[in-house]
């Protein structure tokens, strides 16, 4: 295993070991999106009935 | 569209779901494969740039389609579609989102049963059959029935309970039982074990290939840390970087490698998507999923297949079977298994994870036909189920029954594996880039957002990836194309293969009319509610 080789390992697996890590903490951390509602695609008001 | 909407329960559900689509077969033994062939390191450069400008930004587009259309009631791509682009014809571009699922489907839960047969045979011992590689060539080949058509289904000369089919039968219960209960009582339940029982067993295999040493004294450069440096080390072949960045080749291959394993192009990510609250996060959601996949292809996959296979074969042997992903994962892995202390152990854990990874892809590949089914049709979860189920039956059946050479599993994959995801994936780059637009996508990115996207990422869905996504899929068609349209003049299989998947397009085609009568009728689009 040549030093450059070493480089490529380290990086490449470090980079993409990082970023899953980065990003659980981040989802981990924020609490989840309350349910807003959006009239009118998800009620049916029967208005034009 | 007013029913009670199925709903991912957690965050952290769909993350997983979405990275259980994504991570397959392809992660663990395709990629390495690949790395291999180009020189491992110089590999990474072009795998990265497409990562960047491909493999991410279509992620991003289908997420933000999928919520778009699920906050308007719709689940299904032709539905997506329908809102995205205000167009009578662009819930037929959807069909695609459903014929690729389903048809990939057709072929791929037969591998994923060759994977649990394995897995199985592994653990009660019956696949130790020594060093030599000819014994496993010849177990293959009889197990998936590759010497003639039929064979599969001919138990003459192996038993029903140790055949393909019998293991396919069981995939085939596990799927639709876990689709028949639900999105998050179902799939997201599934995968919140399954994706981290997947990456125990990948790390306990990759404990046991980091510490092989040299397990044969008389050869030792065929060592651990020499496997890695195959793997990894730029320039091993007599090249510089720059003569290995100047191969056409690796950059197609790159490209491709990195859209077929982020499993974008496919419908399926869109689908997951349109199930998520109008609020919710796409940008760090997306981000994550994509992040996992990459985490289980280049930190796993890239350090188990090839350093193993390097220190009990050395280069030459590693060239040979990386050339086919079948060749290397059960042929050849099976008998380094074999080879090494602990190997029962290790092969039942590796074809296991194998096996979960293909569950985990091949479950999200119903969701978007049940979802046209339900929301199209009016039909019950148990009532699109069983139409669902019927049809993947015959399809199955099919690929198992033209099993010589894997004729159809090999036709089913060029022309929906690889030509259909193409189109898709650029119908839908197009549609996000141009039809959204810059501003309209952006703003829509980062509703609900927990991270801020790049505006240069806009810029390069609307620019660069379409061009590159072209560019890649016409190169590769003039590649590979031509013989695969000769075949289908020349082979009866090939032809018939083709002939099945138009009879599935068009039926397809004309669930998506009876879908699109029916949302006319009951939820006509408003001006307001076209494009974004």
């Amino acid at each position: 295993m040549t030093l450059s080789g070493w480089v490529v390992m380290i990086v490449s697996v470090g980079a993409v070991t990082g970023l899953l890590a980065w990003c659980i903490y981040r989802v981990l951390k924020e609490p989840e999106a309350p349910e807003r509602l959006h009239a009118p695609d998800e009620i049916d008001t029967h208005d034009q009935e | 569209m007013n029913q009670p909407k199925e709903r991912w329960s957690t965050r952290i559900g769909v993350i997983l779901a979405v990275t259980g689509s994504a991570v397959g077969l392809g992660n663990f033994l395709r990629f390495p494969g690949k790395a291999a062939q180009y020189e491992g390191g110089a590999f990474m450069i072009p795998y990265f740039i497409a990562l960047l400008l491909l493999g991410l930004p279509i992620a991003w587009a289908e997420w933000v389609m999928g919520r778009y259309g699920g906050v308007r009631g719709h689940n299904s791509l032709p539905g997506i579609f329908r809102v995205v682009w205000r167009s009578r014809f662009s819930p037929y571009l959807g069909v695609l989102g459903l014929v690729i699922p389903v048809a990939i489907y057709m072929y791929y839960v037969y591998i994923e049963a060759w994977c649990l047969g394995y897995a199985w045979k592994f653990a009660t011992g019956q696949m130790a059959m020594g060093t030599d590689k000819t014994r496993y060539a010849e177990f293959f080949t009889r197990f998936v029935g590759l010497q003639q058509h039929g064979a599969a289904f001919d138990f003459s000369s192996i038993s029903f309970l140790d055949s393909s089919l019998f293991f396919m039968m069981i995939c085939f219960l596990l799927n639709f039982v876990i689709i028949y209960r639900g999105l998050s009582r179902g799939i997201e339940l599934f995968c919140k074990w399954a994706m981290p029982a997947l990456i125990l067993c990948a790390l306990i295999v990759l404990i046991r290939v980091l510490t092989l040493g040299t397990p044969d004294p008389s050869k030792p450069d065929q060592n651990v840390l020499n496997g890695l440096g195959f793997m990894w080390n730029l320039g091993w072949g007599g090249k510089t970087l720059w003569q290995s960045l100047g191969d056409a080749q690796m950059w197609l291959e790159a490209a491709g490698q990195i859209f077929f394993s982020l499993s974008v192009g496919f419908g399926i990510i869109s689908c997951y998507a349109s199930y998520l609250k109008p609020d919710d996060d796409i940008a760090l959601s997306s981000l994550t999923a994509v992040a996992g996949n990459e985490f289980c292809e280049v930190a796993l996959g890239g350090l188990i297949s090839v350093p193993a296979a390097f220190v009990f074969l050395g280069a030459a042997g590693v060239m040979e079977a990386t050339r086919s992903t079948f060749n290397l994962g059960f042929m050849t892995l099976p008998m380094i298994f074999n080879t090494m202390p602990l190997g029962q152990f290790v092969g039942a854990i590796f074809f296991f994870l194998l096996f979960l990874a293909a569950l985990t892809s091949s479950i999200s590949m119903l969701q978007p036909a049940i979802a046209l089914l339900e929301e199209g049709l009016g039909l019950g979860r148990r009532a699109s189920v069983s139409v669902l189920g019927f049809v993947t039956a015959c399809g199955t059946a099919f690929v198992v029954y033209f099993s010589k050479d894997a004729v159809a599993l090999d036709t089913f994959d060029f022309w929906v594996g690889s030509v259909c995801i193409y189109v898709l994936a650029t119908i839908q780059v197009i549609l996000f880039g141009w039809v959204i637009g810059v501003e309209r996508g952006h703003k829509e990115i980062q509703r609900g957002a927990e991270i801020r996207i790049p505006r240069v990422f806009l810029y390069i869905i609307r620019y660069v990836s379409p061009v590159y996504l072209l560019v890649v899929f016409a190169i590769w068609l003039y590649q590979t194309a031509g013989q695969y349209v000769r075949r289908v003049g020349t082979e009866p299989a090939v032809a018939m293969s083709v002939g099945f998947l138009l009879l599935m397009f068009v039926f397809f085609l004309m669930i998506t009319a009876q879908s699109v009568r029916r949302w006319n009728r009951s939820h006509p689009l408003k001006k307001e509610e076209s494009g974004l």
